[in-house]
């Protein structure tokens, strides 16, 4: 049965043999469908990468303006060998897509990358797809995983922000340079008003140019650098990948009264994520679909038969059988391996 | 408030910080009502109320108030690392709870104790979930995530005991050392006990504690560099560097106290010592190193035994037969005061006359004078160091003759002060082959490693030990993603990985052992380095490993 099936694990990822192309493989290959531009779902090197606009900017930030890019708009059909494929919002980042797939006969499937169920304002919102058989993601598969209301977050780093200003202590939000950061940066100017200057990595920096250019309106921020350290030092904010956590960069931003720094993700549900990497505070905004938004999306797009990717692959793939009455099954991929949010 | 107490638990636990956690306690400890302060200083000290359930009821419950199957919360736990905490993330948030926040008067610390933790002792299932379920109504998240620990026995809050009595000496205005005293036989969480922990100093109640310790610094040259530092052999005194816990026994009064060096009061756990210093006079302060003496092969026994020992709360029963094997030893090595008289600032040849004075060299008692080595060159005394791991001892110190007593690790002028000169450790290069999530804040990364040597045959790969120390974060995130890609086999949370990663260990000491498939144990097992520059065909054999075990 399996043996049969329109989209196979394989050597570099999901491929699709009647289509003649890969879906965010791991490995380069001729032709290449991607989902998102994070780096573990879009490899460099391969011949030619099928994309969203919006995540087609991306890439050409990421990978360099030279590789080979067909756009593809949300909904538009184009033919691969045998079957018809589509790109639909996945709510994930900027541009991110769902692949649904389409053969001459037989089931439709639907990939559905990395996807998050709640409306935000930096990615297009989740459309559930119908299909036969959806291939999930599974970051965040645990019913441990429940997100808070997200406006209530962004309020409370707001607070925590304007607090912090008040003792002169510089705040620092580590978040994805890619995704995580603009949302942060957009969800507290939606918050209310700003206490200072938000300064951001050289990395975030070029990733916002191109939400930028793609028509996310984002709050004023300056380059993080020697120049303009002095207005952010004490109250503003600095907003950094999670890598510069501790780093000399990052604490040369601190103010009269120090520097307090703060993880956002999903992972900051768990106590232990956060002492990890020895951070002050946590604040839980993620990309991902949480526990009931996985089941939620599932649910929607009518599947009878679920794949299950990267992640709690394991207990999500089997409540789903047990608990669902779900044909649920398992697919290798190398995506999420360094928790890539 | 039980969640002030919560609240306080988490920043503990956030926090690595020591001037944060005292902040945190004494800040707690001035706002709470002392009824609820008693209770917090009693979990603090480590005294665990009665109420235990077990986690059987637990689990039980939370299954049936969370709609999840029993498999999905032992998946939860073993993703959370923590199974308080995880059912605290799987039960619908309180509905009770609200209310009592919006008024501004949750459930007091003591209330919440007295309700739904002390009357779990007499009660049976039943009724123990009835409780249960009664206070998952009434708290929110974080606070039962607190709960559980409290009921789930084994609750410890992250401040150690010698942080707690330093805020407690904040919060009331005395020394550290007099609530060191006033807790010393434990603490009965009522609300007059905490008061009266917190009263003013009475009359006589001070001067009861250790003098700040002096520390030695490390050297690590040759014979011969120390020939061309240290200079004259005969300006210094040597002695064997035992590996125990450093003490101080203060006989003052007719009382006698222990001090470990954090300033803890581990009298109670040392009835044998307390015992042997009845005939030291008054006003005499002796400064050495605690050990357990393996009397059959006349050295000390292992730290680890050591250890369980100093971990006990309760006092040992003196029970002079059970311990006749292997018991407590204090080796003292200086003298503070004596005859009440400071004497640290006389030069160290003086102060160990006085020393030799009160404990004849001997190897009977509980409290000896530790020997000095001999030594009329320093290539002897390299001699003698070398000896070292035969006698169970880590080294040599080496103290100057003319060196008064002085506080903390104070750098060594031309000439003067303590020395330790340490052996090596012992190094072995092995490959990795298994590796385990850690626990608590790890639990989510591959952080326990198992570390193999080829068999004599180079025919397969033996475990020797497990460490999970001497990586810096970066390399421990890079190392946890190579794993996830290179297992080639899962049993339960165990990874096996390809053998291709090799590691330089070092540990302190080697022994035998039945239980171990190698035959040996290692002490102290630390990953000192990547190699690189190896391939796992080049690591090293248990022969190696073998060579340097101790000859009997």
């Amino acid at each position: 049965m399996a043996g049969d099936d329109l989209i196979l694990a394989g050597s570099c990822g999901l491929g699709c043999e009647a289509g003649g192309f890969w879906v965010d493989p791991s490995s380069p290959v001729p032709l290449a469908v991607i989902t998102h531009a994070h780096a573990d779902h879009a490899t460099a090197g391969c011949g030619r990468y099928v994309a969203t606009p919006g995540t087609a900017a991306l890439l050409r930030s990421r990978l360099g303006g030279e590789i080979e890019v067909e756009e593809l708009a949300f909904g538009a059909v184009r033919s691969f060998g045998s079957v018809g494929v589509s790109l639909h919002p996945a709510g994930h980042v900027l541009g991110s897509a769902q692949v649904r797939v389409e053969p001459a006969r037989g089931p439709v499937w639907c990939v559905s990358g990395d996807y998050k169920t709640e409306p935000g304002p930096t990615a297009e919102a989740f459309e559930p797809v119908p299909c036969d058989v959806f291939v999930t993601e599974s970051t965040f598969g645990l019913p441990v995983f429940r997100w808070p209301e997200q406006g209530g977050v962004a309020g409370s780093m707001l607070s925590w922000w304007r607090a912090n200003a008040a003792s002169e202590r510089t705040s620092a939000l580590l978040a994805y340079s890619l995704g995580k950061a603009q949302r942060v940066m957009a969800s507290l100017a939606g918050a209310g008003e700003l206490p200072g200057v938000i300064g951001v990595h050289g990395a975030v920096e070029k990733l916002c140019r191109v939400y930028e250019g793609a028509g996310v309106s984002l709050p004023d921020y300056v380059h993080a650098s020697k120049a303009t350290a002095d207005s952010i030092k004490g109250t503003g904010l600095v907003v950094a990948p999670p890598a510069q956590a501790g780093t000399p960069w990052l604490r040369g931003f601190a103010g009269d009264g120090g520097m307090g720094t703060a993880q956002v993700s999903g992972w900051a549900t768990i106590r232990g994520r956060r002492r990890w990497q020895a951070l002050d505070t946590g604040f839980v905004l993620s990309d991902h679909a949480d526990w009931p938004g996985l089941l939620h999306a599932i649910e929607m797009t009518g599947a009878q038969r679920v794949g299950v990717t990267h992640g709690y692959t394991r207990p999500f793939s089997r409540y789903l059988r047990e608990e669902r009455g779900l044909d649920s099954f398992m697919l290798a991929t190398r995506w999420g391996d360094e928790d890539a949010e | 408030m039980m969640r002030a107490f919560a609240d306080l638990y988490l920043r503990l636990d956030a926090t690595t910080s020591t001037s944060a956690k005292l902040e945190a306690v004494a800040g707690y400890l001035r706002s709470a009502e002392p009824g609820d302060a008693a209770w917090a200083v009693a979990f603090m000290t480590g005294n665990r109320p009665k109420g235990i359930a077990s986690s059987a009821v637990v689990r039980s419950l939370a299954v049936e108030r969370s709609g999840v199957p029993a498999w999905m919360l032992e998946a939860c736990r073993d993703a959370v690392g923590d199974l308080s905490e995880a059912i605290s993330l799987l039960l619908p948030e309180a509905s009770a709870a609200p209310d009592a926040c919006e008024t501004g008067r949750g459930l007091g610390l003591r209330d919440a104790v007295e309700r739904y933790v002390l009357p779990l002792g007499g009660a049976c299932e039943a009724e123990r979930r009835e409780i249960i379920g009664e206070a998952w109504d009434r708290l929110r998240r974080h606070e039962v995530l607190v709960y559980l620990k409290m009921i789930r026995g084994g609750f410890r809050v992250g401040v150690q005991r010698r942080l707690l009595s330093r805020a407690i000496a904040s919060v009331a205005g005395v020394s550290q050392a007099t609530i060191e005293h006033r807790l010393a036989g434990g603490f009965d969480p009522s609300e007059d006990a905490y008061l009266s922990l917190l009263a003013g100093e009475r009359e006589g109640e001070s001067g009861r504690g250790p003098y700040p310790f002096f520390l030695a610094h490390s050297v690590q040259e040759s014979a011969e560099g120390l020939a061309s530092s240290l200079g004259d052999p005969s300006d210094w005194i040597a002695e064997w560097k035992w590996d125990g816990i450093r003490v101080q026994l203060c006989r003052r009064e007719g009382e006698t106290l222990l001090w470990s060096r954090g300033e803890e009061l581990i009298s109670h756990q040392f009835p044998e010592v307390i015992a042997g210093a009845r005939g030291l006079p008054d006003g005499t302060v002796l400064d050495g190193e605690l050990l357990l003496w393996d009397g059959s092969s006349d050295r000390p026994a292992d730290f680890a035994s050591l250890q369980t020992r100093l971990n006990r709360k309760r006092a040992p029963a003196e029970q002079p037969g059970l311990f006749e094997a292997r018991s407590p030893v204090m080796l003292a090595f200086d003298v503070l005061e004596s005859g009440g008289r400071d004497v640290r600032p006389e030069p160290q040849s003086v102060r160990r006359g006085l020393l030799e004075g009160l404990l004849a060299e001997s190897r009977e008692g509980s409290v000896r004078c530790s020997p000095t080595i001999g030594f009329d060159s320093w290539e002897s005394l390299g001699e003698a160091r070398g000896s070292a791991r035969e006698l169970g001892v880590e080294g040599v110190m080496l103290k100057h003759r003319g060196s008064p007593y002085v506080s903390g690790r104070v750098r060594p002028e031309a000439g003067g002060g303590w020395l330790k000169w340490k052996l090596d450790p012992r190094t072995v290069d092995a490959v990795l082959l298994h590796a385990l999530p850690g626990s608590g804040r790890r639990a989510t990364m591959y952080t326990d490693y198992a570390f193999a040597v080829w068999s004599d045959d180079r025919s397969e790969l033996v475990v020797f030990t497990r460490a999970y120390s001497g990586l810096s974060n970066a390399e421990i995130e890079s190392l946890d993603a190579w794993i996830r890609r290179n297992t080639t086999r899962r049993t339960g949370p165990v990874r096996e990985v390809k053998a291709e990663r090799v590691f330089e260990i070092g540990f302190e000491g080697i022994a035998r052992s039945g239980r171990h498939k190698a035959g040996l144990a290692v002490r102290f097992p630390r990953i000192l380095r990547e190699r690189t520059d190896k391939r796992a065909d080049a690591a090293d054999t248990l022969g190696v490993l073998r060579a340097m075990l101790p000859s009997d």
